[in-house]
């Protein structure tokens, strides 16, 4: 596993300087522009169901966890599928010792480590902002670490076996992007009207953003931690399953 | 123990499983070959006959679907890693990094071994200057000619010293010098004992190449031995090439002569005839005896081509 590992981050070495840019770049025009500007408009409305925090604290750990969601996906999907094609990195592994569920490992290796890295430069960007701070902001940085995981084993195991990589967009429009809106991310889910609320308890985006939310505003309990973190684990654990089969499938046919 | 085979396959098939729209399919149809150690040994067949299937099979890469197979006395599909260890592959695409260096394309294949850093660093530089390429060793593979990442591959594929070495058409797009460039280099690892498994759908490469090869069609073998025995099993020692500006009234009259007695042979293909005869000149006489005046006229000696095309009816390249 190490030795696929190692394939990605020779790789990476020439493009890290710019990554850092923009995952310490994007918290921070986020966090201005939708945390403090809209939260100036949110907190003066007394009646706001996220009463007692103010909407930057309640926003930014929300949209942690859909950041670090849609670094998993772009990383698990667009390399993911390139790696595999016919003159792809992955076929570079194949004829060596290495197994389908290594080249696996190794990539996943490397996914957990960039969804690592930027979800801490988004979570140092929010102590700066005070958001949150000490312990809280480390559960949190774990919360995240693990939201876009449990994304990242399912995304590999469907984009190893694509043919044509068109699809990977259309899923980001319509599958990633609506889960942004209705995961609780940017409000509240009691503000969604009652019959949709059920539909959010189904998306892992939600359990995801509640399980940063409440680390990070130290309002978790051990039970919904619990759950959240079960639900999410549960979800990387079949993603990880599918994609050792799926790897197996595709690289040696 | 040198009695052995490196490589044996008895009833060797391989039937790729139905996927969405597609039927499953019989790519490789009961094979049987052995490869002996030190020898360069060819498959050879058109688009699509089951060449880089069959290597596949053997390079532990692809799960046979029937039959046996045996590499260094393993069972490739129980012992894939202990196969794939003490095996070199030189795939049909290249797959190297564009983006890395030369050396780093080396030293990252040999980390997927598990060899250690002095080994590998050790091993590159004795490699760059087998592949003619230690000029290059820190560009980046982006700006290497064809020829040069395929000499890059081969080189890459030695890494680990391996026992056989499989080339999946090692030198398909390249142009006549790359190619004997390429082949200067193979003759060389042949003479140092490296037990050679290639696959092409070029005579003159099997023909340079080759101790003994295979002819496949269809995921079938349809003959086996050297070139040398190939051509006197299945062909007559010359041909004549013939063009004409009305190739059916002329084919027809060439049937029904006595030139397709008596052990000669026609093949019509879209573009010329061949008259397949011991004595090619005296064929042609007999072409001019019969009142036909043919564009062109060609002898030559018979060569694989001619033996592909008499098993198969089919010209090799398409
Ligand atoms: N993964 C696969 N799934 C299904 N069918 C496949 C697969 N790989 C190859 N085939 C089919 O098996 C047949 C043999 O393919 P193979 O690549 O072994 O041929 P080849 O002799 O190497 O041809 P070429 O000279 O074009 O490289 C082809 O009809 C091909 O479409
Ligand atoms: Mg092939």
């Amino acid at each position: 596993m190490w030795r696929g590992f190692s394939f990605w981050l020779l790789q990476y070495r020439r493009v890290w300087r710019g990554t850092i840019v923009i995952s310490v770049a994007n918290p921070l025009l986020f966090l201005l522009g939708v945390g403090v500007g809209i939260g100036h408009l949110v907190d003066r409305q007394a009646s706001s169901p996220i009463a007692g925090v103010s909407y930057l604290a309640f926003f930014a750990p929300g949209m942690l966890a859909a950041a670090s969601m849609q670094t998993a996906y772009l990383e698990s999907t667009n390399r993911v599928a390139w790696a595999a094609a016919p003159d792809g990195a992955y076929r570079a592994a194949t004829p060596t010792p290495l197994s389908p569920a290594q080249i696996l490992g190794g990539h996943l290796l490397f996914i957990a480590f960039r969804i690592a890295t930027s979800s801490a430069a988004f979570t140092l960007v929010m102590v700066l902002f005070g958001a949150t701070h000490g312990w809280s902001a480390l559960a949190t940085l774990g919360g995240a670490v693990l939201t876009g995981f449990a994304f990242a084993a399912p995304s590999a195991a469907w984009a190893v076996g694509l043919r044509q990589t068109r699809r990977i967009n259309s899923v980001f429009r319509f599958v990633i992007m609506p889960m942004y809106l209705f995961s609780g991310t940017f409000f509240a889910i009691a503000q969604l009207p009652h019959w949709l609320r059920p539909v959010a308890y189904l998306l892992p985006l939600y359990h995801g953003a509640q399980l940063c939310r409440t680390l990070s505003l130290g309002t978790a309990t051990a039970a919904a931690t619990a759950l959240h973190a079960g639900i999410l684990l549960a979800l990387a654990l079949a993603g990880i399953a599918a994609a050792r089969v799926a790897y197996r499938r595709r690289l040696h046919p | 123990m040198t009695d052995t085979p490196l490589v044996e396959a008895r009833g060797l098939t391989k039937v790729y499983p139905a996927r969405g729209s597609s039927a499953e399919f019989r790519a490789v149809d009961g094979i049987d070959f052995a490869l002996r150690r030190g020898e360069a040994f060819g498959f050879l067949g058109p688009n699509g006959a089951g060449k880089s299937t069959t290597m596949r099979m053997i390079s532990a890469t692809s799960p046979i679907t029937g039959g046996t197979l045996r590499v260094l006395g393993f069972d490739p599909v129980a012992q894939g890693p202990q196969v794939r260890a003490r095996l070199g592959v030189v795939p049909q695409d290249d797959c190297l990094d564009r983006e890395l260096t030369v050396r780093e394309n080396l030293y990252i294949y040999g980390r997927y071994f598990g060899l250690r850093r002095a080994v590998i660093r050790e091993r590159a530089e004795s490699l760059l200057d087998f592949a003619q390429l230690r000029d290059k060793a820190d560009e980046q593979v982006e700006v290497l000619s064809g020829g040069m990442r395929r000499r890059l591959t081969i080189a890459r594929s030695l890494i680990n010293e391996p026992e056989i070495l499989l080339l999946d058409e090692p030198t398909t797009g390249l142009d006549p010098q790359a190619r004997h460039v390429l082949w200067d280099r193979l003759f060389r690892l042949k003479q140092d004992g490296v037990t050679l498994i290639l696959t092409t759908h070029y005579m003159d490469e099997a023909e340079q190449l080759c101790d003994r090869l295979v002819v496949m069609d269809g995921g079938r073998i349809v003959a086996q031995g050297t070139p040398r025995e190939l051509i006197a099993a299945h062909t007559t020692r010359e041909v004549l090439e013939l063009r004409f500006t009305d190739q059916d009234t002329a084919a027809e009259k060439l049937r029904a002569s006595a030139l397709c007695g008596d052990g000669g042979r026609l093949e019509v293909l879209p573009d010329r005839v061949m008259v397949y005869a011991d004595d090619g000149e005296a064929a042609l006489a007999a072409v001019h005896a019969l009142r036909l005046s043919p564009l062109t006229a060609l002898v030559r000696r018979a060569s694989l081509e001619d033996v592909f095309l008499t098993l198969t009816g089919r010209s090799l390249i398409d």
